[in-house]
């Protein structure tokens, strides 16, 4: 089955300088003006995952969310999480660094569509999220 | 202190400092871990100036600030608040060409909207709320004879309020006008990529308000808004931004009990009824005007009428006039008076906006015009320019659901108005919404259906004090730019009084 989030190799490298500062991290993909439709990276402590947040995959051992309605939007599309320099204030971490985490996507095929389907709905709430299974220390 | 004082930039002609610390207590005092970060204009990439990047500890000086002023400014009298909000106005109206020289270059929004709308717009709300205040009472309920209920408007006390930047100066007048109005003391955190015309605002008013009453923090989203949100020492926030940091908001709020108002964006459908092309007229041109409207301020608005509706009967020969119009839009600098389109804000807001006219390809929506980078030249090869974008498609698409926050309109066409109803609400948003026919009763009709707290009839982007703007659904809650907004700036106080010797009878 094709991951729903994948992680560009310089993103990656962002996120594992970040968890190092300020521990566990959780991403929530935004929607809404400004700083919206764009991945938020948080403390894990610091946000609160709602049952109907939907689990889209995990990166760098972080959880990835969307909001439960925006989901149904995202369903068909593999969101890749890349890095870029300058600017956008914003309340994800990155930002104070000066570059900021972007979503870029692309549809699934029909093929990947079908696979995806078969094996089901992603799971919502903040249990879904198993850092055991994810391979997360 | 050499930085303490006005610098010319080399950058601009304007008198804007080399370096910007926070504005506590009155004057300029510098970040407590002494960081600062460069601030460049989206017009070329180029530096404007240094700004404090500021910590939690700034987020304390500043809140010590405000409670050291807000017992003797919330028993300012209303008439004296009044004139000093008017004395405010007055400054900006006498520096309207550096506010507005200040907000192009650091935002990149045209001149010609800064002069004519973000900074005389700012100003009028500061005298709106002036008046506001003026005129309010409380009210006396006569129980009985010997009963009575006075209530009395109190201030919340200190605020925390951050502001986007997208409207960086006429945001920040929304919220901190209300707020003073109502006797309260401000924390307010600009956002870190347009801090500047705020900052310029507190060296033309620094001796107009008494130190401490208003207080500006510098700083990025995480590193100073959310130690503001959180702080226990405020009575309320407001936050203007996206959905998520929204909900985070709302967390800090519920651990603190306190109240929020909250502006989220929207997707904001601009329905065009038959009707408008009835006449070729002053009329038509206003309607073809609004549809154009969704490139104001580069489609960096939360209200940007991103979705148009046009009605199926009139919709080749309209959408012909209508990208014809939008062809005639005129980017480039944007300190120029005649350009109408200037730099998107950022290097992540142009890429945003790019993947964004890539997914529209890719869900099958015909591009109509537009639908690339712009690439000027004349020293605005590292601006962040994208060309007027029109899309034809259906409104299950992204980006017909997701605010792209960019000049990109996506158009799609009704039969009857049940489904201009339908198609319209058919979005987790619901900020604004605009209406064009020469029919008032259907121009009522689908106004009224339509869930957004704001629905512009026969005209679209108007901002004026006296007029409630805010959201349904997911775009928030709180109506501001009206007296309403006062009521989330103030407490309630009761007395209930008895003026009988009689004993109650309870006990």
């Amino acid at each position: 089955m094709p991951p729903r989030v994948i992680v560009t190799p310089e993103a990656a490298e962002v996120i594992r300088r970040l968890k190092e500062q300020h521990g566990a991290l959780i991403f929530h993909q935004s929607g809404g003006c400004c700083e919206g439709t764009a991945p938020m990276c948080f403390r894990q402590r610091d946000f609160h995952v709602g049952p109907h947040d939907v689990l889209l995959g995990v990166i760098e051992g972080c959880p990835f969310y969307v909001g439960g309605a925006e989901y149904k939007y995202w369903e068909y599309f593999q969101l890749t999480i890349a890095i870029t320099t300058g600017g956008g204030d914003s309340f994800s971490l990155e930002a104070a660094d000066g570059v900021r985490f972007l979503t870029r996507s692309r549809m699934f095929t029909d093929e990947e569509a079908k696979e995806l389907d078969a094996a089901g709905p992603p799971p919502r709430g903040s249990e879904a999220f198993r850092p055991a299974e994810a391979g997360v220390p | 202190m050499p930085n303490d004082q006005p610098q010319i930039s080399v950058h601009t002609s304007a008198k804007l400092r080399k370096r910007y610390d926070n504005f506590i207590g009155g004057k300029w005092v510098a970040p407590v871990k002494g960081r600062y970060f460069t601030d460049p204009s989206p017009i070329d990439g180029q530096p404007l100036a240094e700004v404090a990047r500021s910590s939690a500890e700034d987020v304390e000086l500043a809140l010590d600030a405000a409670h050291a002023a807000r017992d003797a400014w919330g028993r300012t009298p209303p008439a004296e608040r009044a004139r000093l909000l008017n004395k405010i106005a007055d400054r900006i109206e006498e520096n309207l060409e550096l506010l507005a020289h200040t907000e192009t270059i650091d935002n990149g929004k045209p001149i010609r909207e800064t002069r004519a709308a973000d900074i005389p717009l700012g100003a009028d709300h500061f005298r709106y709320f002036a008046g506001c205040i003026r005129a309010e009472e409380g009210t006396l309920g006569e129980l009985d004879n010997d009963t009575v209920a006075y209530h009395f408007k109190e201030p919340m006390g200190v605020v925390g309020q951050i502001i986007p930047w997208n409207f960086p100066f006429l945001m920040a007048a929304w919220k901190m006008a209300p707020a003073l109005a109502t006797g309260n003391c401000i924390v307010i955190k600009p956002a870190s990529d347009t801090p500047l015309s705020l900052a310029v605002l507190m060296d033309l008013i620094a001796d107009v308000l008494p130190p401490g009453v208003l207080n500006v923090v510098n700083g990025h989203g995480s590193e100073v808004g959310a130690p503001l949100a959180a702080n226990p020492r405020i009575a309320k926030i407001a936050f203007t931004g996206e959905t998520t940091t929204g909900r985070q908001i709302m967390q800090y709020a519920s651990e603190n009990l306190i109240p929020m108002t909250l502006e989220l964006g929207g997707k904001s459908p601009n329905i065009f009824f038959a009707d408008v092309m009835a006449e070729d007229d002053a009329f038509l041109d206003k309607a073809l005007e609004g549809f154009a409207l969704f490139a104001f301020n580069k489609g960096e608005v939360c209200t940007c009428p991103s979705r148009a509706l046009v009605q199926e009967s009139i919709f080749d020969k309209f959408l012909e006039k209508a990208v014809a119009r939008v062809g005639k839009i005129k980017m480039g600098n944007p300190l120029e008076s005649t350009t109408m389109m200037g730099a998107q804000a950022s290097r992540g807001q142009l890429e945003k906006i790019l993947n964004y006219i890539k997914i529209g390809k890719e869900e099958g929506a015909r591009c109509a015009i537009g639908g690339e980078q712009a690439h000027l030249g004349g020293g605005l090869e590292n601006g962040f320019y994208v060309k007027p974008t029109v899309f034809v498609g259906n409104n299950k698409m992204r980006i017909f659901q997701e605010e792209i926050f960019g000049p990109v309109l996506s158009v799609t066409s009704f039969k009857t108005l049940g489904d201009a109803i339908a198609i319209g609400n058919d979005t987790l948003y619901g900020l604004g919404a605009g209406v064009w026919s020469r029919n008032g009763t259907t121009a009522y009709r689908v106004g009224r259906e339509i869930q957004a707290g704001r629905v512009w009839t026969n005209c679209y982007h108007m901002y004026p004090a006296h007029a409630a703007f805010g959201g349904y659904k997911q775009s928030g809650f709180g109506r501001e730019t009206h007296k309403m907004i006062m009521e989330h700036y103030q407490q309630t106080k009761n007395l209930l009084v008895s003026y009988s010797p009689k004993a109650m009878g309870f006990f």
